[in-house]
């Protein structure tokens, strides 16, 4: 009599647990720096600012929403055919995402140019939906996607900003590197414009990440 | 477990559902896509004959100063019936030259000036290049010129869309002294002081450049009859 009677007692939204599942991917758990995820688009996009902000949002909302809807499908989906059922949704996220890029922010949806189709291949998609949404309800699996496309994200800001600050003299399209500097014989460095550069700037940020957290390093 | 028959109805659903979902995202945002698509290209034309736009008053500057647009034979002769902002140079080119529809705008600029408008596209280094090319009536002084690219590389060949290399070519010719065609040269270590049909190439872009100047040459050769007959 007493058990029917008895009422789950609810976990509230935003419980220390799902908490955590937020701020992980932007520290410890971080997809691009510990997991070493999405590492192709991450040196790709962040030449500029701007469609490193873009880009990150876009991986964001797929994360997000693809955590969410497979989270929700999760009982139903038969596991012979998960990973198909995975991309599927995906790969419908994706091009949503670049349709609406395409049509309402065309300049940098041609800048990222395939860099958004290929996020159906990100790896920190698959992983998160593999790892997470097949065993996890909606809410905190949309928080954990919504975490880790913010991890992906702060690591392409910081490796955007110091990309065009050094490559451009600019931040966000507007010089912030006076004139007088480059009178002064200033010059722009063109290596952090191309690919190697962004590289090393995520290593140098996986560098300062592990020393100041040593149990991140491998034995 | 799961039945096949269960399996196969799953992902049939599945697929079904997503494939209307996106049919409707693609066809609702289409109108969007092509409107950006136009203004682009307005942007670019309005970019070759100097005149600043942004994506919100491009519309309204195309109208104030293109004044007229046909589309030309390679033989110079006016071609009717077809629209030449509608032209795209990728298929034109893959057809015969003496086929090949060829666009003309013609902008009446604020100083009076009237100026042709030719359309250009060849390849660069990784992919497309494309631009366009402002003439003065003698359809030989240039009076600006635009220029883009699918991905050349950042830093080195993308450099042909920007101000300091399209700038060069103002005020150069495309003909010599005697009129035969030279169309105009992207000299690797910089182009001589007085060089008429010479700009400086890019460093670290040669392919990009040489591709440039190809596109030039042959671009410029398909407009030969027009240029020719309009000369004045």
């Amino acid at each position: 009599m007493s058990d029917t009677n008895q009422i789950k007692k609810r976990e509230p939204l935003f419980s220390a647990q799902n908490i955590k599942l937020l701020k992980g991917p932007f520290n410890d758990n971080n997809p691009i720096t510990v997991q070493v995820l999405g590492i192709c688009s991450a040196l790709a996009v962040t030449v500029q600012m701007k469609p490193a902000i873009v880009m990150a949002l876009s991986v964001m909302i797929v994360t997000a929403f693809s955590n969410l809807i497979i989270s929700i499908m999760r009982n139903g989906i038969p596991p012979s055919i998960r990973i198909i059922v995975q991309l599927v949704v995906i790969a419908a996220l994706v091009i949503i995402v670049d349709q609406l890029l395409k049509a309402f922010v065309y300049d940098v949806s041609k800048k990222l140019s395939v860099f958004v189709g290929l996020i159906i291949t990100n790896c920190i998609l698959m992983g998160r939906l593999e790892a997470f949404a097949m065993a996890n309800k909606p809410w905190q699996s949309f928080l954990d996607g919504i975490g880790n496309g913010l991890g992906y994200g702060l690591i392409l800001v910081v490796v955007s900003f110091f990309r065009e600050l050094l490559g451009y003299g600019k931040i966000l399209g507007y010089q912030v590197i006076p004139d007088s500097f480059y009178q002064a014989g200033y010059v722009n460095n063109g290596m952090m414009i191309l690919p190697p550069m962004a590289l090393i700037t995520v290593g140098t940020i996986i560098w300062i990440q592990r020393s100041k957290n040593r149990d991140l390093i491998e034995k | 477990m799961f039945s096949n028959r269960y399996i196969f109805i799953y992902s049939s659903v599945m697929v079904i559902v997503v494939a209307i979902a996106l049919a409707i995202a693609a066809i609702q945002l289409k109108p969007f896509q092509e409107n950006n698509k136009r203004v682009e290209k307005m942007q670019n034309i309005l970019t070759s004959v100097n005149i600043e736009s942004t994506v919100k008053n491009a519309e309204e500057l195309y109208k104030k100063y293109i004044t007229e647009t046909y589309v030309v034979s390679s033989k110079g002769e006016k071609i009717e019936n077809v629209k030449a902002f509608d032209i795209d140079l990728y298929y034109e080119l893959k057809k015969k030259a003496d086929e090949r529809q060829l666009p003309v705008y013609i902008a009446k600029l604020d100083n009076g000036d009237t100026a042709f408008v030719l359309a250009l596209r060849g390849k660069g280094l990784w992919g497309p290049i494309w631009g366009y090319m402002a003439f003065k009536t003698d359809m030989n002084t240039i009076i600006g010129s635009m220029f883009d690219h699918k991905g050349e590389t950042p830093g080195l060949g993308a450099e042909i869309d920007g101000k300091a290399f399209q700038s060069q070519f103002q005020n150069k010719v495309i003909f010599d002294e005697s009129g035969k065609f030279t169309s105009i040269q992207t000299v690797k270590g910089g182009a001589k002081e007085g060089d008429m049909h010479g700009v400086d190439a890019i460093s670290g872009g040669t392919i990009t450049s040489k591709g440039l100047e190809k596109m030039l040459f042959d671009c410029l050769t398909d407009y030969q009859g027009f240029l020719n007959k309009n000369k004045k």
